[in-house]
């Protein structure tokens, strides 16, 4: 059984290790690099260019891991960025002047062409302002609408497809030097929509009890690959069938997650989370949750580089207008009632005790109105939701004592909801 | 009798409530919380088993007497008179120490006849500390005696006869290890026997309720532990619950009908919504920063040199309130001494220092999902008159009138709340297996 669980494990680090390596050779070899976001990638387009992209939220949420935010953040305000500042940027921007080395510890290439799709987050116009300016870049901007009523117009969709031909692609042919190919474009779709089909099965296995994954902090590293470089690409598909196998591997000898601290044996909170996790203490808020016996089912998180559960897939038959549909499909680029749909269906669908928001304090474009989605999902399911806050990648917002706190209060109140449905 | 305990380990204060198998409240007892969490829980159980011992004596004594008159009045000197006996018993071990830290100190010539002379001193004003009618600056051993200590101190170093920054140093060094040393055990028997002693004509029945309540036992069933510090609470784990979860109950204890607490403890404020049955549906803390909590209250009592105690009613005679900022208690403090520079009365600035802290309380109260009929606020701070003024004001302001409840106990609502927890605890084990 571990052994199964490692090897897609493994394959992955291989992937990214290989990425990375690419990256850092592409001075020797000619290739290309794209910057681009993680909401809104077109990683399909991209690919069938061969051109390699290069996600800057990747690399700063990979250096809180490896615990080198704080001194990256310092140096983004030491050049004069706020505190309030975004601190994904303000970590990219500190890695950027320490020399650009990822986090398999290879220098990173400077961009050859920042791709800024617009979805969402107004601070990646902010962001890829300051790239610019620092490496002289060219920059071509997808302006990707936002989903304000809920839904996805014929407007909408020709308004993003429009782009992609007058704009995006052009730009991409000029970088590259050779046509746009739709023919390879479809090729990649089709095996996006595979891993998809994978990722998804991945994803609702937590419908089981006990939940074979947490959905959250086992979540964030399930969707790196789709959400990243990867997804269009024969190893993302090979990928997500051996996570699948495993996954239903679990569901059948009825195991629940392994976390930090091994394999958890009693499910006693089911919860579903919004907003994304805290890198520079990713294991110890994790351990936070573990240590309780509770586990993420379903989070909202997971669904910032594509809302996958609801049915869209890549299709490779329309795959302009596909990928115009996808950016907008993007959780970041989802109306506040819509963000309610979403998780109070969750909290349903996958029998969950309770909804707890983590608020990140310098990421407005996600954070705001999250208060009143609380309350919102609150009315309308009738289960205990928790609010706890810190941040993204500056170890200076979490305060582990002030988090614990309000964790351990919000399983309380969930094990007193219980106690009293049982009276 | 069996007896359940609450222990809510607070930033500021530890309280301990002791409750009768019948789920009465049987004493109640508070301290200031140390560095030894050990020790602060120990000595806020001994208060309130000493409060449960009185009561005792109360009840008894009482009992054979008409209510009201000479034996409330004979009963309420007995307690002053332990108090005083107990204060004393502090003042000689901290005075023991103090002088031995002197001896081994290199300004010990000069240190050694300073030290004696405040401790004599402070000796020789025991009596009158507690007089009837007096006032006291706290309840606690460490305010009390370092208010008098630091001001004779002060004396003596203007004096010449040694310097104040070694004197305060020694006091730092003598109450720190004073107050983390164990609690001495039931002290009761002996301390009350000898406030007794010191009665100069108790009533006569009064000696056999005392030695009545003494003999009594009180065997503690179970104790549940709270507040900030109580993954450090000596109890396992399925004895320990939020304290988020006891103010509510404790609340809903006090006043059943309670549907929104507000809760202002020394850095925590917490906004809790609770159902019928006193079971938290809802609930918003303070995060990143504690301006506006008690502990706030407590840096601007030190900047105007006033007891924590003084600053609602002085605050209650203002002329006007002045708006004074409370995001940030050093700029708040900033912010006093220049309104203070700029002929500014003390009270209408703590008026305005009042009415921000419970400006933060209200952004909490919408957060957690707005103030509902009954409304009960608890904390240290419900204490404050002028905080409970502005806050009535406030709630009438934005969610219209409101039954507002405060319990003159309420500083012991998360303790209140851990000892119902541990009372129902035992009387349903089978879900307290389930939960654990």
């Amino acid at each position: 059984m571990k052994a199964s669980k490692d090897a897609s494990q493994l394959r992955q680090k291989q992937m990214i290790a290989e990425h990375y390596s690419r990256l850092a050779r592409s001075g020797e070899t000619g290739e290309k690099s794209v910057y681009t976001f993680v909401p809104g990638n077109l990683t399909e387009l991209l690919r069938s260019f061969d051109l390699l992209p290069v996600l800057p939220e990747i690399n700063a949420l990979q250096s809180a891991m490896r615990g080198k935010s704080k001194e990256y953040i310092a140096i983004a305000e030491k050049a004069g960025h706020s505190e309030d500042v975004c601190t994904y940027v303000k970590c990219d921007y500190g890695m950027m002047k320490s020399g650009n080395v990822g986090p398999t510890g290879e220098r990173l290439p400077q961009p050859d062409l920042l791709l800024l799709s617009y979805t969402g987050c107004f601070t990646f116009l902010k962001w890829f302002e300051i790239l610019r300016e620092e490496y002289s870049a060219p920059a071509v901007m997808l302006h990707v609408p936002y989903q304000a009523d809920g839904r996805i117009t014929e407007s909408m969709r020709r308004y993003v497809v429009h782009q992609l031909r007058e704009k995006v692609i052009p730009e991409l042919e000029r970088l590259s030097g050779r046509a746009y190919d739709e023919d390879r474009l479809k090729e990649c779709l089709t095996r996006s929509a595979r891993a998809e089909d994978d990722l998804v099965a991945v994803l609702e296995s937590a419908k089981h009890r006990p939940s074979p994954i947490d959905a959250y902090f086992g979540g964030v590293y399930y969707v790196g690959p789709i959400f990243s470089a990867f997804r269009g690409g024969e190893e993302a598909c090979a990928y997500y069938r051996e996570l699948r196998q495993e996954v239903e591997e679990r569901v059948a000898s009825g195991l629940g997650p392994v976390t930090p601290e091994g394999q958890l044996t009693r499910e006693r909170f089911r919860l579903v989370v919004e907003g994304p996790p805290n890198w520079t203490h990713f294991h110890e808020f994790w351990k936070m949750f573990a240590d309780e016996g509770a586990v993420v089912v379903a989070s909202t998180y997971t669904k910032v580089g594509g809302v996958y559960d609801t049915g869209f897939r890549h299709d490779p038959e329309h795959p302009l207008e596909t990928l115009a549909d996808y950016c907008m499909g993007c959780y970041t680029n989802l109306s506040l009632p819509t963000r309610v749909d979403l998780l109070a269906r969750y909290l349903t669908e996958y029998d969950a005790d309770g909804l707890l928001v983590h608020s990140i304090k310098s990421c407005n474009s996600f954070s705001a109105g999250q208060l009143a989605m609380l309350r919102d999902v609150e009315a309308r399911t009738g289960r205990p939701c928790g609010f706890i806050e810190s941040d993204l990648v500056d170890p200076r917002y979490f305060s582990a004592a002030n988090i614990r706190n309000r964790l351990e209060s919000f399983f309380q109140m969930i094990d007193q909801k219980r106690e009293r449905a049982t009276a | 009798m069996r007896a359940f305990v609450g222990i809510d380990l607070g930033s500021t204060t530890t309280k301990a409530v002791v409750l009768g198998e019948g789920g009465e409240v049987l004493g109640r007892g508070i301290t200031n919380s140390r560095s030894n969490y050990k020790v602060a829980c120990d000595v806020a159980l001994c208060e309130a088993l000493i409060d449960a011992r009185f009561g005792r004596v109360a009840a008894g004594f009482l009992g054979e007497r008409a209510a009201g008159g000479a034996g409330e009045r004979s009963l309420a000197e007995l307690e002053r008179r332990f108090r005083e006996q107990q204060y004393q018993h502090q003042l000689d071990v901290f005075g023991q120490r103090a002088l031995a830290h002197a001896a081994a100190n290199d300004d010990a010539a000069a240190l050694r006849p300073a030290l004696e002379s405040i401790l004599g001193a402070m000796a020789g004003e025991t009596a009158a500390l507690f007089a009837e009618g007096a006032e006291r600056k706290s309840d606690f051993f460490r305010d009390l005696a370092g208010g008098r200590f630091l001001a004779l101190a002060e004396a003596a170093g203007r004096g010449g006869a040694a310097r104040f920054d070694r004197l305060a140093g020694l006091f730092d060094k003598t109450i720190l290890e004073v107050e983390n040393l164990p609690a001495g055990g039931d002290s009761f028997s002996t301390l009350v026997r000898a406030a007794l002693a010191a009665m100069p004509a108790p009533p006569p029945e009064l000696p056999a309720a005392v030695e009545r309540a003494t003999a009594a036992p009180l065997e503690i069933e179970r104790s549940v532990g709270t507040g900030y510090g109580r993954a450090t609470l000596p109890f396992p784990k399925d004895q320990i619950r939020s304290e988020i979860l006891c103010h509510g109950l404790g609340a809903h204890h006090l006043f059943p009908r309670t549907r929104t607490v507000l809760d202002i403890g020394g850095q925590d404020t917490k906004a809790i919504q609770v159902d019928e049955r006193g079971i938290v549906t809802s609930f918003q803390m303070n995060d990143r920063c504690a301006a506006g909590c008690g502990r706030y209250l407590g840096y601007i009592a030190d900047e105007m040199n006033l007891g924590l105690h003084q600053l609602g009613p002085m605050a209650l005679t203002a002329e006007r309130t002045v708006r004074i900022n409370s995001t940030c208690t050093v700029f708040a403090g900033a912010e006093l001494r220049e309104r203070l520079s700029l002929g500014e009365k003390r009270e209408n600035i703590l008026a305005g220092l009042h009415r921000a802290i419970i400006l933060r309380a209200m952004s909490l109260l919408a957060r957690s999902g707005g103030v509902s009929e009954e409304f009960t606020f608890t904390g240290g701070v419900a204490k404050n008159a002028a905080a409970v003024g502005a806050l009535r004001e406030l709630v009438t302001a934005n969610y219209g009138e409101m039954t507002m409840n405060i319990s003159a106990d309420s500083i012991y609502t998360g303790a209140l709340g851990a000892a119902l927890f541990a009372r129902r605890d035992t009387e349903r084990p089978a879900e307290r297996g389930e939960a654990a």
